[in-house]
């Protein structure tokens, strides 16, 4: 097997072969929560607009928010978006705080119109999209869920032995010269993989939960969601946290598929048909 | 042309994406007026409802209740905090002595109740949290009547399935007069034991800017259903009639009928 390997390394051409990599149902779930998450995080941001402060415990205190953006005006009416991040204030007029509208004019909004839905100041429709898109991502998740755990994929595919935890520094080394695994290291995910995967499947399930102990309802029916989190307020800050956080995995995605053979990617995530390069042990 | 060549492919990229956002971000603004795609983002609204009541209903669950030591001290009061109407002016003037709670509709014995006669039914006090549809908590004390003690007073007749909050101020000047403030409830929260008509805050009569004399507390719901300087109580078949025809006034603008959420 090995001779054989060696001689493909040595053609000029490298051997591929096209592996079947993700399923239907991973592939359509993996559409449609790229879809409500979209809509979820620039919906929230709307909901967020109408009251850009964040406090922790069960109530706010207005006087002293962990995270605020404020607009403030100066002796000569000019308007200056104001970042406070527990007590330190930053200068982001144009983009938090205060931002252009319609008419090119600097108003008071925390998030800006080009990151929200809709674009303008409406927290009733922001609400609209926002809970209509949170169920179709639960429905969607549960759906992924029970997949994952049918099929006992979740302990197989993205939890890491303790052998893979302990080639981390290697795996990181190896990802920041952009050099990917081949062959058939390339049919599983490495660690950095499984575990930017695995915080996800909990990020998720925990965004969700701390969304729903929000609800006045929710909340009369398991008032134990509430000590869970730490107050309304936290829930409301954790959910904000946690959406932050898949957003920033999502900006890494986006860049690892890019960097990692955006074609191959893309066709993975949409016929399930993943190329891989034999391993060419002789380069 | 021989410029467009020399785009490298990350431009492009950035420049497609910028572009695709931006027709998508359009797309969301015109989805969000066009009145197909609306009702159907508002058929949410339904499930939602439908499961919490599920989850909550059949136990009449509590929302939870606080200590004194968790009462916020400063306690934001939202929308009118000011009546300028006239006739709500003159009541206030003469401290609500000739204020009397209309209450009517489809009900047995129609009443008028003074806030001598609301004092002397049965009472309950609550330290519970109102969570602002914005997304602010403050964490308040009320004492007022049971609506369920009211109600039971009036008698409400077979065919009344929501009960509708009148009140005396305007918080949107119209010429139609959709800018009254109103609220409405099912029966499922008005029977409920949290649902009160306060008259105390924090011990003291209810301060105008948090709805003197008196203001409903739906605690399982949004602030905006618990309607401050209530008028009237009407018990009613169905809402359609009344403003624009979607039972509250913050309804009337795109919110929630089910607020708890």
């Amino acid at each position: 097997m090995s001779s054989t390997t060696g001689e493909a390394a040595a053609a000029p051409a490298r051997a591929r072969r096209v592996v079947y990599r993700h399923s239907l149902l991973v592939r359509l779930t993996h559409w449609i929560n790229a879809l409500c998450f979209a809509i979820l995080l620039m919906s929230g941001l709307q909901i967020f607009n109408a009251h850009p402060a964040l406090y922790w415990g069960m109530a706010s205190t207005f006087d002293k928010p962990f995270l605020a953006l404020t607009a403030e005006e100066n002796d000569d009416g000019v308007v200056k978006g104001v970042t406070t991040i527990y007590g330190k204030s930053f200068a982001t007029t144009g983009v938090l705080g205060t931002s252009r509208d319609d008419d090119g004019e600097l108003a008071e909004r925390g998030f800006p119109g080009w990151i929200t839905i809709p674009s303008y100041q409406d927290l009733a429709t922001g609400r609209r999209w926002h809970f209509f898109f949170a169920w179709i991502l639960v429905l969607n998740g549960l759906v992924y869920l029970a997949n994952l755990l049918v099929r006992r994929r979740l302990t197989r595919e993205f939890v890491p032995s303790s052998r893979e935890l302990r080639s981390i520094p290697h795996s990181i080394l190896e990802h920041a010269r952009l050099r990917f695994p081949k062959g058939d290291e390339a049919l599983h995910y490495n660690v950095l993989q499984k575990l930017a995967y695995l915080s996800v499947i909990v990020a998720f399930p925990i965004l969700i939960l701390a969304g729903l102990t929000m609800s006045p309802g929710i909340d009369s029916a398991f008032p134990w969601l509430l000590s869970l989190f730490g107050g309304r307020q936290s829930a409301r800050a954790i959910h904000f946290i946690a959406a932050s956080y898949l957003f920033l995995f999502f900006l890494v995605h986006i860049v690892m598929v890019l960097v990692s053979g955006v074609f191959n990617n893309m066709r993975s995530m949409i016929t399930g048909r993943y190329a891989i390069e034999e391993d060419a042990h002789g380069s | 042309m021989a410029r467009d060549v020399g785009l490298s492919r990350r431009q492009i990229l950035s420049r497609g994406l910028a572009a695709g956002a931006a027709v998508g971000l359009a797309a969301c603004d015109r989805l969000s007026q066009a009145s197909d795609s609306r009702s159907a983002l508002e058929a949410a609204e339904s499930l939602t409802k439908a499961v919490q009541r599920a989850l909550i209903g059949p136990r009449e669950a509590l929302a939870p209740e606080y200590s004194e030591a968790d009462i916020s001290k400063v306690f934001k009061a939202n929308g009118s905090t000011e009546p300028d109407d006239p006739d709500y002016q003159r009541f206030r003037e003469e401290g609500f002595a000739s204020w009397r709670l209309v209450v009517d509709g489809l009900v047995e014995k129609p009443q008028r109740l003074s806030l001598a006669d609301l004092r002397a039914l049965p009472s309950r006090t609550q330290i519970t949290r109102h969570d602002c549809v914005e997304g602010w908590s403050c964490i308040g004390k009320w004492t007022g009547a049971p609506l369920k003690e009211v109600l039971d007073l009036a008698g409400l007749k077979p065919g009344a399935r929501y009960i509708v909050f009148h009140c005396a101020d305007t918080l949107e000047q119209t010429l139609d007069g959709t800018g009254q403030y109103y609220e409405s409830i099912d029966l499922v929260d008005a029977f409920h034991p949290q649902t009160i008509l306060a008259y105390d805050m924090s011990g003291a009569p209810l301060p105008v800017a948090h709805g003197a004399p008196l203001r409903l507390r739906v605690e399982r719901q949004l602030g905006y259903k618990m309607a401050k300087y209530v008028m009237r109580v009407e018990a009613a078949n169905d809402f359609s009639s009344l403003g624009r025809g979607r039972g509250g006034f913050w309804e009337d603008r795109g919110y929630e009928w089910y607020a708890g959420i």
